[in-house]
């Protein structure tokens, strides 16, 4: 009973763990090779589409060709090419970061914690970075960029480590459940003590984007601070991914083949922290895309997180990059929030899965 | 079971001692709390105007402004406090509360929906508060019991709250949704009763939530040998004779009801149903009979605390008082997690 339990910790989601196992260690069929190869294209080019789709609707329909030429040849003279290039490019360019990073996030927290439930929003990761936000509004209103996404970061790394080690430090150790709880409710208080700086100080028109998320005011001055990191440490945790499969698997496996269980745990959390803190500076505490798109990943492609992290990081940025569009499109001029546009794909699928578990508290 | 023991007597005896002392310190926190304001009004002649005596001024800033609000205050603590006692009685979680399960989420959006269809928050209609943030609870609490229910093993603990945290997230974005629509106004109105605001001082407000308090509160109270019972697990309890289904949703439905109508007029209050049922716990053991009315004084104690604090300390601005509580309650809440096995 316990054995078992151990073995289907995380892989509520997929059927037949024994098989997965061995596909890690035993070389891919041909077919299944190909199959994944195609599945990385057809998100790749789903992501291309929904970026064009993304720069050419919106309040001024533009077409194809004058998208193609504002990218490629940007004339400063047209105005057309002007919002292209002003407006709508940081904008879709920084949703589909920004959604690639938390994806990444998530699928790295749900690997290293055995938790399908794991996500940045749900552990309170976001509303530590919030509260941060909110206290450097709050006292220091006119901060430079960079040194918000520094805080932003510090704010991160605070409410993981309050989440972790209390969970860690409980009898019985850090439990899926506990560090879900745990989680749940240090969100609760960051974002008590969030929206309390917010009614004090009068703040409630500036934060409220950031309450509900949004790249809608992200600038080229942002972006070209935050994708090179962004990217960096993305492709920094597919270097991870290896391990993590591991970890994924159980502790004696892991420690059977030798990795470092803690090492690979402490820089896990650092990356998980980084993505999470610098999303969370640029567009607001965006939940659920974390938890959706490895589920989803890892339905499709299977439990290696080799796999399973570069995936979630395209899949993800199609979300958040759709996502964008239907809250500009949903009810113009108004925008929706794009944070209750995502909660709304999110929340049934987090239902659904905490429907399907079965452990105790 | 305790009474055929001996210890019983003394337990009761001591359960009316502390009663005894939460009143008294109720007492004095609620004359504190209508002492403290802009205008500050001395404890004895707080005490003098409440019997009839003192200033045109005192009477108008008493009764007219701190009372009512001191009432709400009250019943809203009283209503959390057992609310907490009977979900965690229910669930048999020690950790339950009407927050972290959703309900006040679906109470929320029961609020934001009357927001947006009357307006008037003072007149008359404001009696029709409790019943909608009431409407919205039952709905999060159906939904949640619905997702967290197993044909054979009835209600799962885990599900229920991870159904409860998703349930609560779903909602609010609705929630949000809604009242970015309204306007700028109501929009704030709801942004400080999310946080956890003591809006209710109107007499009207007051008379809002009363009956809710007082047919549901002695309801409960009187049901004390189920909760007993059903906190031993399903089959004790179905062996001693209760009828667990039926026990179950009824006690439900009264603690959706004691805490929709409570947050109605005081706000989203998380953490009072999870710290209250705990310390009275603590005070005077797990018998229902007991805890449920020491839970209650509990609640009056600290939301009477919370806000008046709120109030006063960060003047001429408030914190709401669901901020103060969240601040002391959350890393209690925290601390109990890191301790429980």
């Amino acid at each position: 009973m316990r054995l078992k339990g151990r073995t289907d910790e995380h892989a509520v989601s997929s059927e037949g763990t024994a098989s997965d196992a061995s596909s890690l260690t035993r070389p891919m069929l041909r077919a299944g090779r190909i199959r994944q190869i195609l599945l990385f294209i057809a998100s790749a080019v789903l992501l291309a589409l929904s970026m064009f789709a993304a720069i050419s609707l919106g309040a001024k329909d533009l077409t194809l060709s004058t998208v193609w030429a504002a990218v490629f040849h940007y004339d400063r003279s047209l105005m057309t090419h002007q919002i292209i290039h002003e407006l709508r490019l940081p904008r879709v360019l920084g949703a589909a970061v920004i959604g690639a990073a938390l994806a990444v996030a998530g699928s790295l927290i749900q690997g290293i914690t055995r938790n399908p439930l794991g996500d940045t929003g749900v552990l309170g990761i976001n509303a530590g970075a919030m509260f941060v936000v909110a206290v450097s509004f709050a006292f220091f209103p006119n901060l430079p960029y960079g040194t918000l996404i520094v805080l932003s970061f510090l704010g991160a790394l605070m409410s993981t480590l309050l989440v972790f080690g209390l969970g860690a430090s409980a009898p019985g150790g850090l439990t899926p459940m506990r560090l879900t709880v745990s989680g749940a409710v240090t969100a609760a208080l960051l974002g008590s003590m969030t929206s309390g700086i917010a009614i004090y100080f009068d703040l409630s028109q500036d934060l409220a984007f950031w309450y509900a998320g949004g790249v809608a005011g992200i600038k080229w001055s942002q972006l070209e601070i935050l994708a090179p990191i962004l990217l960096i440490v993305i492709v920094w945790s597919m270097g991870l991914a290896r391990s993590i499969s591991l970890i994924s698997m159980g502790d004696e496996v892991a420690l059977n083949l030798g990795i470092n269980l803690k090492r690979i745990r402490l820089l896990g959390l650092l990356t998980v922290v980084v993505l999470a803190g610098l999303s969370v500076s640029a567009a607001g505490a965006i939940s659920f895309v974390g938890l959706v798109i490895p589920h989803i990943a890892r339905k499709l492609i299977g439990v290696d997180y080799r796999q399973i992290v570069p995936l979630s990081a395209l899949l993800g940025a199609v979300l958040l990059v759709l996502a964008d569009l239907g809250a500009r499109m949903a009810n113009p001029p108004e925008e929706l929030a794009i944070g209750i546009m995502v909660s709304f794909i999110g929340v049934p699928f987090f239902l659904f899965l905490a429907r399907k578990e079965r452990r105790d508290l | 079971m305790s009474r055929s023991i001996g210890t019983g007597d003394a337990r009761k005896t001591k359960a009316w001692l502390v009663c005894l002392v939460l009143a008294g310190i109720s007492f004095v926190v609620i004359v504190l709390g209508l002492n403290t304001g802009t205008i500050r009004i001395p404890p004895l002649r707080v005490l003098d105007t409440l019997f009839g005596g003192g200033s045109g001024r005192d009477q108008m800033v008493l009764f007219e402004y701190r009372l009512p609000r001191i009432v709400v205050t009250v019943l809203a603590g009283a209503g959390l406090g057992a609310a907490g006692a009977v979900m965690q009685g229910l669930s048999r979680n020690a950790l339950a509360d009407p927050g972290v399960l959703g309900l006040h989420a679906g109470a929320a959006l029961g609020l934001v929906m009357f927001v947006s269809f009357f307006r008037d928050l003072e007149g008359s209609s404001a009696l029709l508060i409790p019943l909608f943030t009431f409407t919205g609870g039952i709905v999060a609490a159906v939904l949640i019991v619905l997702l967290s229910y197993n044909r054979s093993r009835g209600i799962v603990p885990v599900r229920l709250i991870l159904s409860g945290i998703g349930v609560a997230s779903g909602l609010s974005a609705i929630t949000l949704y809604w009242s970015l629509r309204l306007d700028e106004d109501t929009y704030a109105f709801t942004a400080r009763w999310l946080a956890g605001s003591v809006w209710g001082r109107d007499w009207v407000h007051a008379a809002a939530l009363l009956p809710w308090i007082i047919i549901v509160l002695p309801y409960v109270l009187s049901q004390t040998r189920s909760l007993n019972n059903l906190s031993l697990g399903d089959e004790t309890a179905a062996g001693i004779g209760t009828n667990v289904k039926r026990q179950r949703l009824l006690l439900l439905g009264a603690a959706v009801a004691l805490s929709s109508a409570s947050v109605s007029m005081a706000g989203g209050i998380g953490f009072i149903g999870l710290i209250a049922p705990h310390l009275a716990r603590r005070l005077v053991g797990p018998m229902y009979q007991h805890l449920l009315p020491v839970a209650c004084f509990v609640g009056v104690v600290i939301l009477v605390v919370s806000d008046t604090i709120g109030r006063s300390l960060f003047q001429p601005n408030a914190i709401p008082a669901g901020v103060v509580v969240a601040v002391v309650g959350a890393p209690y809440f925290l601390f109990l997690l890191s301790r429980t096995k």
